[in-house]
């Protein structure tokens, strides 16, 4: 198994999650992050800390939302490590207010 | 000029709050103190040897240990072999990352007779923990009760489900193997004061429970209504599939030899037995009591940080007291001696909690550094000099290499991934192989 980003961060990017990573396994774009599942060991520290829920295990992915589990595979193998938290995208809490969080 | 820290403990919030000082810009170099010739703390002695896929993390930790300016000083305590005072005076900050190493006690009548444990001591036992390799568990009867509804009673709880063929291929220390494949457990009751919702546990340790080989996962849903199963936050998936699984458990008929039955808002009030355990009564909420029969009782509520000298403690925490990971005596801060981890924040979270919490430290010591730079009157290789002639031998990191690769071979030859060294001679004895 593995954890996965998923939609909300888009547009967020809190990268509450980069903190609480043991591993390093965060990749990010302009728009968000991806888990590198290669490297993900499961220890389940990212999906609480995310502040738009974001984060969930493959397993819990409703069929959706499963092909959040390529892109994260393909998109953390394109896109560079990100080893500290950044400042959230600009417009982070208004987006986070739309989903209601 | 380079601060010289010495961090006290070599668990995940311990390496984090080195790889924090580390990355800081500041020129920094690390000491870490050990009390055992081994590092790694919780990763390798919590951890379940079932769950490998956590124990990874070691080798983020081996990269942090391998930066320059990073020592590993094994086999030393801290507050018998040197005082917490020496290092502050030898140091420009000391951070103590010693984690919860006391186990709570339940406070009821009857814990001492034998067949009680702590759950905390069969954990260390089972990881092959020096201190607690030698202890023995009589696991000669049909009934099990494991009360405390945490990550760590789960642990306990699959430990004893699994069949010897189950753990033969972890890290699982030999002499644990050897007991546990001869034990007659049958049944094994997980019991929480709580509602199902209250249960501390996470969900996807909750999902092991469906892969046991001979172990079926029960409720026993005496007291609770379908209501009890019903997330009150729909905003929680973490609940709502912590539910779910609970609620599958209640509709499962029994078909294997093992079974684990989860049992909630029952509060123990006292263990009774002639010399060994009995039997176990709770009260319910209602008033009613209940007794379980069970020969073995194996309590997890929770852990304490064990005090040390000189560093004021925390009694209500069960920590150091500390005011955000600055020690302090009677809310004023005593310079230059910080905390991190467990042993600042009581025992919860993952690892990954306890990496946040050591970037925190880390930026109270270098701030505080920054803006009041204090003085030491000793400096830290004098100090490890003296320490030569204290203790039987100062382990270093590369030590540590030369054991973990002798580990591995050993696993290697009984298809394992390693076979731990259980006890401090046999440990220093394969550093010097």
């Amino acid at each position: 198994m593995t954890y996965v980003v998923t939609d909300n961060c888009r547009g967020c990017r809190y990268t509450e999650c980069v903190t609480v990573c043991p591993v390093e396994c965060f990749h990010l774009d302009d728009t968000m992050t991806y888990i590198d599942p290669e490297n993900c060991i499961d220890c389940g520290g990212c999906a609480p800390a995310c502040p738009v829920g974001a984060i969930a295990p493959d397993y819990r992915l409703p069929a959706d939302k499963k092909f959040w589990i390529d892109v994260n595979r393909k998109r953390a193998a394109e896109t560079p490590v990100v080893s500290a938290r950044l400042p959230p995208l600009p417009g982070a809490d208004q987006r986070r207010q739309g989903l209601g969080r | 000029m380079t601060l010289r820290v010495a961090l006290i403990g070599s668990g995940p919030s311990g390496f984090y709050a080195t790889e924090a000082l580390f990355r800081s810009g500041a020129s920094v170099a690390v000491d870490m103190f050990e009390r055992l010739p081994v590092p790694f703390g919780l990763v390798r002695f919590g951890v379940a040897p079932d769950h490998p896929k956590l124990k990874q993390v070691t080798a983020i930790f081996d990269r942090i240990a391998n930066t320059p300016g990073f020592r590993f000083v094994g086999g030393v305590t801290v507050g018998r072999d040197v005082t917490v005072d020496e290092l502050r005076n030898s140091y420009d900050a000391v951070v103590l990352a010693t984690g919860a190493d006391l186990s709570r006690s339940l406070g009821i009548s009857g814990e001492s007779l034998r067949g009680s444990y702590h759950a905390g001591d069969f954990v260390a036992w089972y990881n092959g923990h020096p201190d607690f390799a030698g202890l023995r568990f009589v696991l000669d009867h049909e009934t099990a009760t494991i009360i405390g509804h945490g990550n760590v009673a789960l642990d306990v709880a699959r430990i004893l489900a699994k069949t010897a063929d189950e753990l033969r291929a972890t890290d699982i220390a030999s002499h644990a193997l050897e007991v546990l494949a001869e034990g007659r457990i049958r049944e094994i009751n997980i019991v929480g004061r709580g509602t199902p919702a209250q249960a501390k546990f996470g969900a996807k340790e909750l999902r092991d429970f469906l892969e046991f080989h001979e172990c079926d996962a029960l409720i026993d849903d005496d007291g609770l209504t379908p209501n009890d199963f019903a997330p009150d936050n729909p905003d929680d998936p973490e609940l709502a599939d912590k539910l779910s699984l609970l609620c599958a458990f209640s509709h499962h008929l029994p078909t294997r030899p093992r079974r684990c039955v989860f049992r909630f808002g029952l509060s123990p009030l006292i263990i009774k037995g002639q010399g060994q355990v009995e039997t176990i009564s709770f009260s319910r909420r209602s008033g009613a009591t209940e007794d379980i029969a069970c020969g073995l009782l194996f309590s997890s509520v929770g852990r304490r940080t064990a005090p040390i000298q000189g560093v004021p403690y925390d009694q209500r925490r069960g920590v150091h007291a500390n005011i955000e990971g600055r020690v302090s005596a009677e809310n004023s801060v005593m310079d230059g001696l910080y905390v991190c981890g467990w042993s600042k924040r009581g025992s919860s979270g993952t690892i990954g909690t306890n990496r946040s919490c050591g970037i925190a430290t880390a930026e109270a010591v270098l701030a505080d550094l920054r803006s009041r730079p204090r003085p030491r009157s000793g400096d830290p290789d004098a100090l490890l000099a003296r320490l030569v002639a204290r203790v039987p031998r100062i382990v270093s990191y590369g030590d540590w290499a030369k054991l973990d690769a002798a580990e591995k071979r050993r696993g290697a030859l009984v298809g394992k991934p390693r076979e731990k060294f259980v006890s401090i001679p046999a440990m220093l004895a394969a550093m010097d192989a």
